[in-house]
């Protein structure tokens, strides 16, 4: 098994691999108990944080959790309501009572209509994964500008809590506005050339995001931008 | 008397017509994440089959009325290319695929942790590229990888292998002359690590010591493909080692 830190040797398991013996260890996400020992559910790295033992997944997809920053696409208007895709199994609810504007009742799709791109938090989810959601709050909004990118949620949570502040710094050398959202979707507007740079470095994250050193590779792209001057 | 006819199935050797042992099976070849537009996606050459499985989702399942309160299903399409066989086989669903889709995804659902995505759908795709003998064990261990790549939760990697009885002899992993004029095949989808079974089907009579052996034989095949199965998986993502 690893070392008790996060950080440490990391070790690929397949479903149903035996991790380790379970005497002093939890269980974590991507795993279960069988007897005295824990088992991999999922294909992904053992990750063993202070005695909690879980899988990091090499591949993800969404699934939504109240408070979750989302990026969501309408696709679907009703008199009082929106229905938007969240890149889950299921689309979130817009209720008009929390969308940001005052909306009469048959109205809504003066506000926002099919294939407009929204900035929302999980408002609820209950046990059977409806989701709802919320346009109240700090910065959430129609996105009228900007492109949308995607990638795995668990790369784009790598991507945006790098240990080398590579959000902060693309930020910055990119010149472009950048709302990474925990459905594996990103905001970024700027001028097209930003767009561009922004794009090849969320493409790192896309095609090594499995890679222990993928955050090199991205301060790597980043610094050659810097030296050149361009940023 | 075993066989079909004066079909020879055995040397005198007791080795197979194509130089196998009777416990041996044909090699095996597994790639993982082949499809880039699926969620997760596997390839299997298992002697001169071939196949392609692909996995999207969990999404909402449709129509409606299929969907569980309580967990996900498994949407199964086993196709086999027209291409696939010596003789073109008419594109689109018939009554074989059906059965091979159903029992697929029955054996599917017992491994994936199903009640962790109530009323979802996965979907998963299988396309069966050449045929040899054993179609379906190829598919379901196709689909497996498939899973695997996917991130779907899963208790184990299932396998799916065949063993038979030819010239009343029980040979491991049949091919297509064994399985066309043998006397027996039982195809099982395996758990290796535990070596529970989530399917099996039983074509032909098989005395209580033969079935054992079948069930020995495809035990060892399924720790061989697992092997495999894993390998596949780590090459693929070979490059995340710290």
């Amino acid at each position: 098994m690893s070392g008790d830190s996060v950080g440490a040797e990391l070790r690929l398991v397949t479903p149903g691999q035996v991790i380790g013996s379970v005497s002093g260890k939890r269980t974590g996400t991507g795993t279960f108990t069988a007897g005295e020992e824990i088992i991999a559910t999922r294909l992904g790295w053992v990750r063993d944080n202070e005695g909690v033992i879980s899988v990091d997944a090499v591949n993800t997809f969404y699934l939504p959790r109240s408070g979750d920053l989302v990026v969501g696409i309408v696709e679907s208007v009703r008199n009082n309501l929106w229905f938007a895709e969240i890149n889950g199994a299921f689309n979130g609810l817009l209720p008009m009572s929390l969308a940001p504007w005052k909306v009469e009742f048959g109205a809504a799709r003066e506000h926002m209509d099919v294939g407009d791109c929204i900035l929302a938090r999980v408002q609820e989810v209950d046990e059977t994964h409806n989701v709802v959601l919320t346009m109240k709050g700090v910065g959430l909004r129609k996105l009228n500008d900007g492109v949308v990118l995607e990638l795995a949620p668990n790369h784009t949570e790598k991507f945006a809590n790098s240990s080398l502040d590579i959000l902060k710094r693309l930020r910055d050398a990119s010149d472009c506005r950048i709302i990474p959202a925990q459905n594996g979707r990103i905001w970024v507007d700027g001028d097209s050339e930003g767009i561009a740079f922004a794009r090849s470095i969320i493409d790192i994250y896309r095609n090594c995001g499995h890679m222990s050193d993928v955050d090199q590779r991205a301060d790597e792209a980043i610094g050659n931008k810097e030296n050149r001057g361009e940023a | 008397m075993g066989g079909y006819g004066d079909v020879k199935l055995l040397r005198e050797d007791g080795l197979r017509l194509d130089g196998r042992a009777v416990d041996e099976m044909r090699p095996v070849t597994i790639e993982a994440g082949i499809l880039p537009a699926a969620d997760g996606s596997g390839y299997v050459k298992h002697g001169l089959n071939e196949a392609v499985a692909a996995v999207y989702g969990p999404m909402e399942a449709h129509p409606r009325k299929i969907q569980r309160e309580d967990r996900c299903v498994i949407d199964v399409r086993y196709n086999m290319a027209p291409f696939s066989t010596s003789d073109r086989i008419r594109p689109g669903f018939n009554r074989r695929s059906r059965e091979i889709s159903k029992v697929t995804a029955e054996a599917l659902e017992s491994v994936v942790m199903v009640e962790r995505f109530p009323r979802s759908k996965i979907r998963v795709e299988i396309e069966i590229l050449t045929a040899e003998a054993g179609t379906r064990c190829v598919g379901i261990t196709a689909a497996a990888i498939a899973l695997a790549d996917a991130g779907i939760p899963m208790k184990d990697l299932i396998v799916g292998v065949a063993s038979g009885k030819v010239e009343d002899t029980v040979v491991s992993d049949l091919d297509k002359a064994e399985d066309n004029y043998g006397q027996a095949d039982v195809p099982m989808g395996i758990l290796p690590t535990t070596g529970e079974i989530a399917f099996m089907q039983m074509d032909g009579d098989l005395s209580i010591e033969e079935f054992n052996t079948c069930m020995e034989y495809n035990m060892k095949a399924a720790k061989e493909i697992h092997k495999i199965m894993i390998d596949a998986l780590q090459r693929k993502y070979d490059g995340g080692e710290a």
